[in-house]
């Protein structure tokens, strides 16, 4: 049942979240392997989401641990830091269920203030840059071809200085995805991030993630809905219900997993059906 | 919905007699109880207490002006067809507007330095206008400064005038208690006014938009209370005066052998001292448009208006919000003390008086009504705003009440203020004015 | 012992007046989300229209008290109605366009509409402080002590039992209009959810006007209370009175009335005992460090909810 991996780049473990007498996460563990697509799944309000903002510094579990690992062996514990240390040090990059772009700004400023911290660092923390110094001048270039380079995997180069309000909502989702991986994450978190696409926009969402995973040797976790996609592109598959780990495995394991189903059935009856046909379609596809 | 139905059928006019008449009484006899009860009574000290002087006069009139205000509206613009009143534009030429301003707000912004370099020496130019250009200089670098924390890192600051002050007292007890000379303690003053930021501010930044404003609030109000208080070390109520005039650098404007005038072999005037001041100012508030418009280009400034946009996305890329607030309020702060201690220096006295909660309203006005996060914008209000103040000068007691009337029109007229588009900081490319529509106004969350 | 006693029962007073004020504040910041700034002018008005109706009335201390109980109710009366149309005015003209706009432009609006009103009052009632004869004399003394010092009595002022007794009885019926009547049900609705409760036929629009209403006419109520109490008014004593308010219902918890009570009272005392034992001069610093205590270490107030980030 528990699948053991010996290359975690993240690992949590006992985690458990109560808010007042709700426990909304109980006592879960699970890893996610280094260069692996880990999904986690469960019907609505099974607790994901809060598992994430966990995971991400925004919710400071009751209980539990959270460890990330680099290659270079450096480990961090996550549910001791600050938020905004996670993804600076500990280098782990989120995005929302409900988009949170900086819509005013355009699409390459967003890129832009996803790499603040080395820019930061490269313009004397304000002190050098405001004096035009050189150092800043060449870290901005190289900032700057970074965002070229995310813009041109997400295929947003011709809209670079549109504002990010102004973008479709599929480009929106891509755009927040290319601006957390500005960060240089080990471990990239996206919450639902087909929510809301089209099948062409969702199929092009699959190879940028797949692209990641290999070109850039980050790990990505991610919650989604879409069968199609978690299926489709997981390596490793952690279900969640009522807060509790019901099933962790390969999607082959997982697609036979008799709680699973139930946990599935248990939504209503006519899910039942769709929920079978689409982990069907998942696997064929 | 018989409303609706009528209004399309008869898509020139549709105006409802009886409904018009009813509004009218409803608006008759609210202005008869508002008016009625104020103006019409006015309580009096007469002998042994309180009598009451009647005006009904005076409260007729208004209320009749209402009512047929009212009735005016009514025909001239509630009787067009709804679809006239507010007509859509469409996305291309909003567009296309943003982009002209962006046109033009660059050929206005150099022709309005050109006016501010020659203005003193401009035929019409005489003492008293000079003085207004100077108190226009100095309202224009304050709105450029509180822009910073307002209009770029979205944080509502009600109590700016306190910076204000710091700056302003911070020369003068230099200057008094340690003979300092003006040159030493303007970044002094500085310096100072941006460590008070960072010390009010620490505290307070974690709070919700609003929360926000009302605790800078009353940190103003409770540095103007203690500046009023501390009587043995600010002069309280009584203020400070005799603070020293500025020189250039280093040499006085005076008649003397040393003098600026028979140095520069000029015939003694006193206007070279106001023109001094008014270069000095307008010096300062060039700084603080460069400055801004530098870290703007910068990771912080960029930091600063992602702050605006959305909080929670910030935190996700690893921006310590704390400190980019901190940033923001402590620069913000620093212009505020630059502006002060040339404040105290112009004026030579200066008194808590000075730093009242409605002078923060005034700079927050002229930023709001500039349009958030335009520079251009806060010239233009700073023009506008002060000079009405000087036109109504005549009406005294009413230009404040006029004052709050302008606040509520332009809020209702225009949200944004009247330069809402904001130009992006960098660019692949081609510069495109991002419409105001995307633009947040930082709501806190 | 005897001189703390007298100024709990002084801070209880000035509590339910600022109680009153508070009530305003947190009314409308539980339904629309807004700081309505100008609430505190409200009050002001409320006051000069008190002293307008009292002075027209020919009130003095020699009235019989049968007489000055009727002319009071129909001094509280008319005060109510005319703040009541000032603030249904206001929420009609300069807030009801704002609505849905981005979240600071009610609030700069406020600081507008509070600008007015204060000039206003100033342009049409002068600038000076207005007095009042005290109408209400006489009282109780609780206990008295004679030392060496000479003799210190512990009193409270009828004018003092007046305060504290209308405060009590317009607060259960204010609490009675929010936990019985339709209005009561349509706000408490719009405070959880404005789009639900207007899908399901409640007028938003009206239950908002009726909340600041509501909220004028028992600042109303707090300015005539204010103005019997202390005896001078001017046009400026709705700022300061305001802000006391506004930390009154935060501290209390904002959006909860009985909340905004307590933390009317607690200022009330604060406020009191800061000028009977520290200094007057700083008492209003006090009141202003306490709202950047209140809001740093407990924005949710004692009575409020805590509020969860929602991510």
């Amino acid at each position: 049942m528990i699948a053991k991996i010996d290359d975690a780049v993240l690992t949590v473990e006992h985690l458990n979240m109560r808010f007042g007498g709700l426990l909304a996460v109980d006592n879960l563990s699970f890893d996610v392997g280094r260069k692996d697509i880990t999904a986690l799944i469960g019907p609505n309000g099974a607790g994901k989401t809060t598992v994430f903002n966990c995971i991400t510094g925004f919710y400071k579990p009751t209980e539990g641990r959270i460890t990330t690992h680099h290659e270079d062996g450096k480990k961090f514990l996550l549910e001791r830091m600050d938020d905004f240390k996670i993804p600076k040090i500990a280098k782990v990059a989120r995005t929302f269920q409900n988009i949170r772009l900086f819509s005013g700004m355009t699409v390459l400023e967003n890129l832009m203030v996803g790499q603040h911290n080395p820019l930061m660092v490269a313009s004397n923390y304000t002190f050098g840059g405001i004096f035009g110094l050189k150092t800043y001048k060449t870290a901005e270039k190289k900032a700057m071809d970074l965002a070229k380079y995310w813009m041109d995997q997400t295929r947003l180069t011709a809209r670079a200085d549109d504002a990010a309000g102004d973008l479709p909502y599929g480009d929106q989702r891509k755009l927040e995805i290319a601006r957390a991986m500005c960060t240089n994450p080990k471990l990239l978190c996206l919450d639902e991030p087909a929510a809301g696409l089209n099948p062409r926009e969702s199929e092009d969402l699959n190879k940028l993630l797949m692209f990641i995973r290999k070109e850039r040797e980050t790990g990505i976790l991610l919650i989604e809905h879409d069968m199609n996609v978690v299926m489709g592109i997981s390596d490793h598959i952690v279900v969640l219900d009522y807060g509790k780990k019901i099933a962790d495995g390969t999607p082959e394991e997982i697609r036979s997993d008799p709680k699973v189903i139930a946990a599935y059935l248990g939504v209503d009856d006519e899910e039942i059906e769709t929920v079978e046909q689409e982990i069907e379609e998942g696997v064929s596809s | 919905m018989t409303d609706e139905t009528i209004k399309e059928a008869n898509p020139g006019w549709h105006l409802d007699a009886g409904k018009v008449a009813k509004d009218l009484v409803v608006t008759a006899l609210l202005a008869t109880a508002i008016f009625g009860s104020t103006i019409a009574y006015k309580t009096v000290s007469a002998e042994g207490g309180l009598a009451l002087e009647t005006r009904y006069d005076i409260a007729f009139y208004i209320i009749a002006a209402v009512v047929v205000g009212r009735l005016i509206l009514w025909l001239a613009v509630w009787s067009r067809p709804s679809g006239h009143r507010s007509p859509v534009m469409p996305a291309n030429m909003k567009a296309s507007i943003a982009f002209l301003t962006t046109k033009i707000g660059k050929g206005f912004a150099t022709t309005m330095l050109l006016i501010a370099l020659v203005f003193p020496f401009l035929p019409f130019t005489d003492r008293y206008l000079l003085d207004l250009g100077i108190l226009v200089l100095t309202y224009v670098m304050l709105g450029w400064g509180l822009n910073i924390v307002v209009g770029l890192a979205g944080l509502l600051d009600l109590g700016y005038v306190a910076f204000y002050a710091i700056g302003a007292y911070s020369y003068a007890l230099l200057a008094q208690y340690f003979g300092l000379s003006f040159w030493i303690c303007l970044p002094l003053a500085g310096i100072l006014a941006a460590f008070w930021g960072i010390i009010l501010g620490f505290p307070v930044l974690r709070l919700r938009g609003d929360y926000l404003a009302i605790v800078t609030l009353a940190f103003g109000e409770i540095i103007r209370v203690v500046l009023l208080n501390w009587y043995w070390f600010t002069g309280g109520p009584d203020g400070l005066s005799g603070i020293p005039r500025p020189s250039f650098f280093g040499i006085d404007f005076n008649r003397s052998e040393s003098g600026f005038a028979h140095i520069f072999g000029l015939e003694y005037s006193s206007s070279h001292r106001i023109v001094f001041l008014y270069f000095l100012i307008l010096a300062l508030a060039l700084l603080t448009n460069f400055v801004t418009n530098r870290l703007r280009r910068l990771p912080i400034g960029r930091a600063w208006e992602a702050l605006r946009e959305d909080e929670i996305a910030c935190r996700s890329l690893g921006l310590n919000t704390t400190t980019v607030k901190l940033t923001a309020f402590a620069t913000g702060g620093m212009f505020a003390g630059f502006a002060g201690s040339f404040f105290a220096t112009r004026q030579g006295f200066i008194s808590p008086e000075s730093f009242t909660f409605i002078e923060s309203a005034l700079i927050l006005a002229i930023v709001v009504l500039g349009g958030m996060g335009s520079q251009i914008g806060v010239v233009i209000a700073a023009i506008v705003m002060i000079g009405g103040f000087e036109i109504f000068r005549e009406a005294e007691q009413y230009r404040m009440l006029i004052f709050g009337l302008a606040m509520v029109f332009i809020m209702i007229w225009r949200p944004r203020g009247l330069i809402s588009t904001r130009i992006p900081s960098i660019f692949l490319k081609e510069k495109k004015a991002v419409s105001s529509d995307m633009v947040s106004q930082g709501e806190g969350h | 012992m005897e001189y703390f006693l007298q100024q709990l029962i002084n801070g209880i007073t000035l509590g339910s007046i600022y109680g009153l004020i508070a009530i305003g504040y947190t009314m409308v910041y539980g339904i629309i989300g807004m700081i309505n700034f100008a609430h505190g002018d409200i009050f002001m008005v409320g006051s000069f229209v008190a002293l307008i109706v009292i002075t027209a009335l020919g009130l003095t201390i020699s009235t019989g008290l049968g007489l000055t109980i009727l002319a009071l109710i129909l001094v509280l009366v008319t005060a109510m109605v005319i703040a009541s149309v000032f603030g249904w005015t206001i929420e009609r003209m300069a807030y009801r366009p704002l609505r849905g706009s981005f979240r600071l432009a009610p609030l700069i609006t406020a600081i507008g509409i509070s600008i007015v009103l204060q000039n206003y009052i100033q342009i049409t009632q002068g600038a000076r402080v207005k007095p009042l004869q005290p109408i209400i004399s006489g009282g109780y003394t609780i206990m008295t002590r004679v030392d060496t010092n000479g003799e210190f009595a512990v009193q409270i002022s009828n004018m003092q039992i007046m305060i504290i007794v209308v405060t009590v009885i317009l607060m259960t019926i204010f609490s009675l209009i929010i936990a019985k009547t339709s209005l009561g049900r349509a706000q408490r609705a719009c405070e959880q959810d404005r789009k639900m409760a207007s899908l399901l036929g409640i007028n938003v629009d009206r239950t908002i006007s009726m909340t600041f209403v509501m909220g004028a006419a028992l600042a109303a109520v707090a300015g005539l209370m204010f103005l019997l109490y202390y005896g001078v008014i001017d046009f400026f004593i709705g700022f300061v009175a305001g802000v006391k308010a506004f930390t009154a219902a935060v501290l209390g918890g904002i959006g909860s009335l009985p909340g905004a009570m307590l933390g009317g009272l607690v200022i009330g005392l604060i406020e009191t005992f800061w000028s009977a034992y520290f200094s007057i001069e700083y008492k209003d610093v006090a009141a202003f460090s306490m709202l950047a205590i209140v809001l740093i270490f407990l924005p949710q107030g004692l009575l409020g909810k805590p509020e969860v980030e929602k991510v």
